[in-house]
């Protein structure tokens, strides 16, 4: 910046492009891998370059399925993702941006109580508590079911706190003047927080359709049929460590597919995932 | 059209912080009011018990016949101006002013005619189908006068709207203001703190302090009678210069060694007694007898006038005069004002001790 | 920090929050205190009968070796993930905050691994490194290497570790880069005139008032380390061989689900609960600690 530089910026892009490189290049291995066949692979003869069964290892993978333990064509799969990925993320949107609303703008006896049950879940990932979750969800009888995929999951402070803290940046004014325009609670809502929320809520739905998609270890305890399985899970079947039967190419087929949704919504998403991020940990 | 009348008001916030304490005001229909005094007075809180937008601890607030402390803001037939304009920032300019009409029913084409028409009156139809973020200060001001008027309201209501405006604009709206105010005759109470704006809009001047109203009258009135020392230091411009005085006797007091004539000296004030003498700067005259001698320490240039500072007896003076009536050089000033002009206040108290 | 102006409405509020009350108290709450209770319970072997064992389960827990060796493991995958992705992540961020043409879109290529789930992470480096077929690993092999991470547990580590990394640069890269950009360009002109070069300078200057930023992504990598890696672990190696990779949060799953031991497996859940609150707790004093700057 202030100095000249003997090789120009050279190093930086030196630095850089290998990184990228690094980032990429498993990624680009996937996806050279989903384009050659069984043999080529299992013989260890892979190039890194593609190959010619793109199509063919795409539409069995997608419509067929693989013929080793899991049958379910990935489409089933993706299908269950999405609903999973949605789920969790609008009904969290819905379930806190009222449970905001309410602690934002509302005085009411216990409401620093409610305030607090809700921000002490932030520290209580699904993990820790994983097997009397399952047995809740086992006892309701939502094993197997999209209720209890995404249910345990939708419930969290994040987003919570997000709209609390928009919330708190919107001039009180607004709302003075909407009273005096004789808007009531629902009113106000809907012609005024809502609309102003507008870029919060995109930014927590790409962040939270990312943490959905890629739920691992409920949707694992929580699916016992194939044709629930999601794709995160699904692939992990596919894949036999000690055995030379795994299907590699479609393994692989999975894994670009498996990627590429959330990563499509972070490229194309780009400003609003950083502000998701950065603002949901803050 | 209604009267506004304040009964007792009171306000103690939840921290227990008393606002206001104890207001009784009558403000005739289509009256312009205009609440004055220092920051934190209580001020914005009064009008937003008008409002409705604060409850009201104690005391009562009627619009037209009706006792409204119980009345949601939407029912009382009010519209507030707020200092930030408060303009929904997602929606235009027309549904800005259209909401307040749409949220009551109102045919669609009514709205339409009545949001035309404020517009036309404020000069913003073309503005009509743009956001608020895309105008100037001055054009989001008269959006959010544009609000207020499409609802014919029965009073509106005016925190500092013009504070956020730079000083030239400021003026401007503000004769705007008042022709608007004075063409629909709606009554209005009107929140300030510059005092330019309380003397030139109203025609009912309310001085508030510490929660209480120190004095409401005419605004010349309150000018030329101020009822007590903060009155007389707050309202005029450069502030009235205060300094002390012995009472000589019936109608004199003497000031810096000089005897002055007091005209409405309240009756037996005892000679000895010490008080606080209210002089203007824009009263005292420079005379070539015998007078007040202050020392002059440095000259303000303000262009059509000059302001003279020293000190007398310890306290700060100020003299007004045109321009080029005293040159600037001078050393010393000798100071003569006439006897009607001279105020009085009791010392502890700050009451006027005139008749 | 608190609205002037509020809405009336006696019910309305409870209503609006029940769903989000109802969904953490079923899902949270709940299954938290059972955790916390059944750590205080031993069930028989058919899980018929429960009785109190107090702190049985626990003592238990610490006179099993594999447990310690579970949280050794823990300690060195942790350690590893963070230094690791949080060196590169700082490296390549410091080279991306320099005004160089191009910067945005190597900005893009660096963020997009934080959309690939763990498990999918693990699945595209395991295939990297699957000792027959991978193409690292014939590459490795053909330098003389014995690699296997299927039978060694240090090579298995390896993979969880690269893997894992991988996937955590781009969210450090992202808050460095933020940090970086945070910083006044005036305090590094003023550092040029009295005649720092661009390395002391970064040293002296920049990596002190980055300081917030890098103890924030400390405490929040080894979160993730913790209960994120999850589906890495299980996707790649499934904790072996023989649990070389086997992590705390590994534990308790397989403990529950192979074992059957719930007593066990909740009592090792509640010292992760406490461990998670502990770690949260500290960056709150920090979050604190930024707030009265
Ligand atoms: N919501 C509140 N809770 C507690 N105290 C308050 C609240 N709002 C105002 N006050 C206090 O009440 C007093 C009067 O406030 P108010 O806003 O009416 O002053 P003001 O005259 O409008 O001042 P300004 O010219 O600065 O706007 C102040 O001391 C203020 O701190
Ligand atoms: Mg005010």
């Amino acid at each position: 910046m202030v100095e000249k530089r003997r090789f120009g910026n050279l190093v930086p892009h030196l630095i850089l492009l290998v990184g990228v490189s690094i980032v990429a290049f498993p990624v680009y291995l996937a996806f050279v891998a989903s384009t050659h066949d069984a043999a080529t692979i299992a013989n260890g003869q892979m190039q890194p370059v593609p190959g010619p069964h793109f199509l063919e290892n795409y539409y069995r993978t997608i419509f067929v399925g693989t013929s080793s333990s899991t049958r379910e064509p990935v489409g089933t799969m993706m299908l269950n993702s999405f609903v999973m990925a949605m789920g969790i993320a609008l009904g969290k949107i819905l379930i806190s941006i009222i449970s905001a609303y309410a602690v934002v703008y509302f005085r009411f006896p216990f409401r620093m109580t409610a305030f607090w049950i809700i921000f002490v879940t932030l520290m209580l990932p699904v993990e820790v508590r994983i097997y009397p979750t399952y047995k809740i969800v086992a006892d309701l009888g939502l094993i197997d079911t999209y209720a209890g995929l995404t249910m345990p999951l939708v419930a969290s402070a994040t987003g919570t706190l997000l709209f609390r803290q928009f919330f708190m940046t919107i001039p009180d004014e607004l709302l003075e003047a909407s009273k005096i325009d004789g808007a009531g609670a629902f009113r106000f809502f809907k012609d005024t927080v809502l609309p102003l929320s507008i870029t919060t809520i995109a930014a927590l739905f790409v962040i939270q359709f990312i943490y959905g998609w890629n739920q691992y270890l409920w949707p694992l305890l929580i699916t016992t049929k194939d044709n629930m399985q999601t794709i995160v899970i699904g692939i992990k079947k596919m894949i036999v460590t000690q055995d030379a039967l795994t299907e590699w190419q479609l393994a692989m087929a999975t894994a670009v597919l498996a990627m590429l949704p959330p990563v499509v919504v972070v490229v194309l998403m780009q400003r609003l995932f950083v502000k998701g991020l950065v603002e949901t940990e803050k | 059209m209604a009267e506004v009348v304040l009964k007792d008001v009171r306000k103690t916030y939840a921290g227990g912080v008393e606002a206001v304490k104890g207001v009784s005001l009558d403000i005739p229909d289509g009256g312009f009011c205009v609440l004055v005094g220092p920051s934190g007075c209580g001020k914005s809180t009064l009008l937003r018990m008008i409002a409705g937008l604060e409850t009201i601890t104690a005391g009562s607030v009627a619009i037209g016949p009706r006792v409204v402390n119980d009345v949601e803001p939407a029912d009382r037939d009010i519209a507030m101006v707020f200092q930030n304009y408060a303009l929904y920032p997602h929606m235009s300019v027309y549904d800005n002013m259209a909401y307040g009409l749409k949220n009551r029913g109102t045919p669609k084409d009514e709205i339409d005619k009545r949001v035309k028409e404020a517009a036309r009156i404020l000069a913003i139809e073309s503005f009509l189908a743009r956001k608020p973020r895309a105008l100037s200060g001055g054009q989001r001001q008269r959006v959010a006068m544009g609000r207020a008027i499409v609802r014919k309201p029965q009073v509106f209501l005016f925190d500092e709207p013009l504070s956020n405006l730079d000083a030239k604009l400021r003026v401007q709206m503000r004769v705007e203001i008042k022709r608007l105010q004075r063409a629909l005759g709606v009554t209005s109470v009107y929140v300030t703190h510059d005092q330019v704006e309380a003397m030139t809009l109203s025609d009912k001047l309310v001085v508030m302090n510490a929660g209480n109203v120190e004095q409401v009258g005419l605004p010349n009135d309150v000018y030329k009678r101020p009822a007590s020392r903060f009155v007389a230091t707050f309202i005029g411009s450069p502030p009235m210069n205060i300094v002390p005085g012995i009472v000589e006797g019936d109608g004199r007091v003497a000031v810096g060694g000089h005897m002055l004539a007091v005209a409405d000296m309240a009756p037996g004030l005892a000679p000895g007694t010490v008080l606080d003498v209210g002089l203007r700067p824009e009263d005292l005259e420079v005379s070539g007898g015998p007078g007040i001698r202050l020392p002059v320490d440095f000259v303000e240039e303000l262009g059509a006038t000059q302001l003279f500072h020293g000190k007398l007896d310890g306290a700060e003076m100020v003299v007004q005069a045109p321009t080029g009536a005293i040159t600037s050089d001078t050393r010393q000033l000798t100071l003569t004002i006439d006897a009607a002009k001279v105020h009085l206040f009791d010392r502890d108290t700050g009451a006027r001790r005139g008749r | 920090m608190e609205k002037r102006s509020v809405i009336s409405g006696r019910l309305l509020p409870y209503l609006l929050l029940l769903p989000q009350l109802a969904i953490t108290l079923v899902f949270f709450y709940w299954p938290a205190s059972q955790a916390l209770w059944q750590s205080f319970m031993l069930e028989d072997a058919f899980g018929l009968s429960s009785e109190f064992v107090g702190l049985e389960n626990y003592a238990a827990l610490f006179q099993q070796p594999e447990y310690f060796r579970a949280v050794g493991t823990t300690f060195i995958f942790s350690t590893a993930v963070t230094v690791l992705s949080l060196s590169v992540a700082l490296l390549l961020a410091a080279m991306a905050d320099r005004q160089i043409r191009g910067a945005p879109v190597y900005k893009t290529l660096l963020i997009w691994p934080y959309a690939v789930a763990p498990a999918i992470a693990g699945v595209l480096w395991l295939f990297m490194f699957q000792p027959s077929l991978g193409l690292v690993a014939r590459g490795l092999r053909s330098l003389g290497l014995d690699w296997n991470p299927l039978l060694n547990g240090n090579h298995a580590m390896m993979l969880v570790v690269l893997s894992a990394t991988w996937k955590q640069i781009s969210y450090n890269f992202l808050f460095f880069l933020a940090g970086l950009q945070a910083i006044p360009k005036s305090l590094i002109e003023a550092a040029a005139i009295d005649g720092a070069r661009p390395t002391r300078r970064f040293w002296t200057i920049v990596f002190p008032l980055l300081s917030p930023t890098t103890f924030f992504l400390l405490v929040v990598n080894i979160v993730y380390v913790f209960f994120d890696t999850f589906g890495i672990i299980d996707a790649v190696t499934g904790g072996g061989p023989a649990k070389a990779t086997e992590t705390l949060v590994y534990k308790v799953y397989s403990d529950g689900r192979l074992g059957g031991d719930l007593g066990g497996s909740a009592a090792q859940s509640v010292i992760l609960m406490i461990i998670v609150i502990a770690l949260t707790a500290v960056q709150f004093r920090f979050v604190e600690r930024k707030v009265q700057y």
